[in-house]
């Protein structure tokens, strides 16, 4: 059984691989976002630090969204999907190695790009550290409770709107807790106790949302 | 035990169920609405501090009890189709949610015209206040995937799973708010302490919760039963029934 989920994983981390260019456009997106702050706010150095990890944590938000329709939409449209809930596979660990997956080609880069934003928008080095693990943590939060959303919206036709109206509420407390983590950074508090929330929010999801995700995905076939 | 139960899971029996109950309710909401508030907004004394305007809390705090009380009913709902296949508890969510929702925007905006007298301002980014929004995206959330499903079936399912996604997330979210900031006054009547409100006032907001308990019964009986009509339209039962009406009316 594992190595049917390391194929599944290396399949779509191959798929991934072989469209860069759809790969490319959240993180474009991304960046283009957040360099549209300082040009709607202005370029004061204080202003940019103190609005700064809220606008990298909605960008963020909003582009994982944007690249969050891809996880299960072709797989659903050309049969895969359907396959692979009769190969006896756990559906619920698919759904694990699909988000895992996901994570590491759509989310990654937006981690590895950000020491860039830290420096547009100004922030202090303790500030970017926090940042960082914040979003370590939080974004595969991000993409498992996505993965349910995306799972429920897929029987329509087009669920892309539907799609953040359904997720975005949840993420609220995500984006409370980092960005107070950030702001305890810039002001040299201790932050590992919003960390530490933000991770059992996500030890909650992780063992949460697999079944959820499942459950909606056969909704869907149904 | 549960065996008497069971019957009401069948989409016609559920209907007379309705039918039965949907009197009582309406009536009794009505009685008990119409004191509670002609008590609370004529004759209950005035607030020492806060005037008459302090009345509107007749009107506010039963709707925010209620949009929330809505939300678990919605889940506990969406959990029993879930769980125990029952078709009849997934069109009591689809019926359920936009009476929430409504509640939770008369609560919004009640609390936002008080806000303005009180606080000097329509909207604060306000622990309890964010809560109660978010609280509305869900319901918006769970009726925008019910209504955009072609296959209702489908539908109900995917907006059950949604409801109980909110409600897990709600306590987080309500935590998590109240956290980042509070001005909102605390809970006026908890069942542990003594109320801080004097009995004079007390009793007239019981009655308008009591009131517009019964009143969201109502509706949601009756808004599941235009439901069950609607998903059950083709089957024998349904066109007996209306030949019957028919029948009846001649």
């Amino acid at each position: 059984m594992t190595g049917r989920l390391a194929g599944v994983l290396r399949r779509e981390l191959a798929l991934a691989y072989r469209q860069k260019s759809e790969l490319m456009q959240p993180i474009i997106f991304f960046v283009l976002v957040i360099s549209l702050f300082p040009l709607g706010i202005g370029p004061g150095p204080q202003t940019l630090q103190k609005i700064g990890p809220g606008v990298i944590w909605v960008a963020a938000l909003l582009s994982s969204l944007l690249g969050m329709e891809r996880l299960f939409r072709e797989d659903f449209n050309d049969g895969w999907l359907e396959q692979m809930m009769l190969s006896g596979l756990p559906l619920s660990l698919l759904v694990l190695a699909k988000v895992l997956a996901h994570w590491l080609t759509s989310v990654l880069p937006l981690l590895l790009i950000s020491p860039l934003l830290a420096l547009f928008l100004n922030l202090s080095e303790p500030m970017f550290w926090s940042l960082l693990l914040g979003l370590l943590l939080g974004t595969p939060l991000l993409s498992l409770v996505g993965a349910t959303g995306v799972a429920l919206t897929l029987g329509l036709q087009r669920g892309g709107v539907l799609l953040s109206l359904l997720l975005l509420p949840l993420f609220v407390p995500l984006l409370i807790f980092a960005t107070s983590a950030v702001d305890a950074a810039s002001m040299q508090l201790p932050y590992n106790g919003q960390l530490a929330i933000i991770g059992a929010m996500f030890l909650l999801a992780l063992a949460l949302t697999p079944m959820a995700t499942a459950y909606a995905l056969r909704i869907s076939q149904s | 035990m549960w065996k008497w139960l069971h019957p009401y899971a069948k989409p016609e029996r559920a209907f007379a169920l309705c039918t039965t109950l949907l009197p009582w309710f309406g009536v009794s909401a009505l009685l008990i609405l119409a004191t509670g508030t002609i008590w609370g907004l004529a004759f209950a004394p005035a607030d020492y501090q806060q005037g008459d305007s302090f009345r509107i809390i007749y009107l506010h705090v039963p709707s925010a009890i209620l949009s929330m009380g809505t939300y678990s009913a919605m889940a506990i709902a969406a959990f029993i189709g879930l769980v125990w296949q029952i078709r009849t508890a997934h069109m009591a969510v689809a019926a359920i949610a936009p009476v929430g929702a409504v509640l939770t925007f008369i609560a919004l905006f009640t609390g936002a015209a008080w806000g303005k007298p009180m606080w000097g301002t329509w909207w604060v980014w306000d622990a309890r206040l964010t809560s109660e929004l978010i609280l509305l995206f869900l319901y918006l959330g769970v009726i925008a995937l019910y209504q955009s499903f072609e296959d209702k079936e489908q539908g109900s399912k995917a907006s059950g799973v949604m409801a109980l996604v909110g409600v897990v997330n709600l306590p987080i979210i309500h935590y998590s708010v109240e956290w980042w900031n509070t001005l909102h006054q605390g809970a006026t009547i908890t069942k542990f302490a003594k109320p801080s409100i004097d009995s004079s006032m007390l009793w007239p907001l019981l009655l308008c919760i009591l009131g517009l308990a019964l009143l969201t019964g109502a509706m949601c009986l009756y808004r599941l039963q235009n439901e069950l009509l609607r998903r059950e339209s083709h089957r024998p039962w349904v066109r007996a029934m209306l030949l019957e009406e028919e029948q009846n009316a001649v």
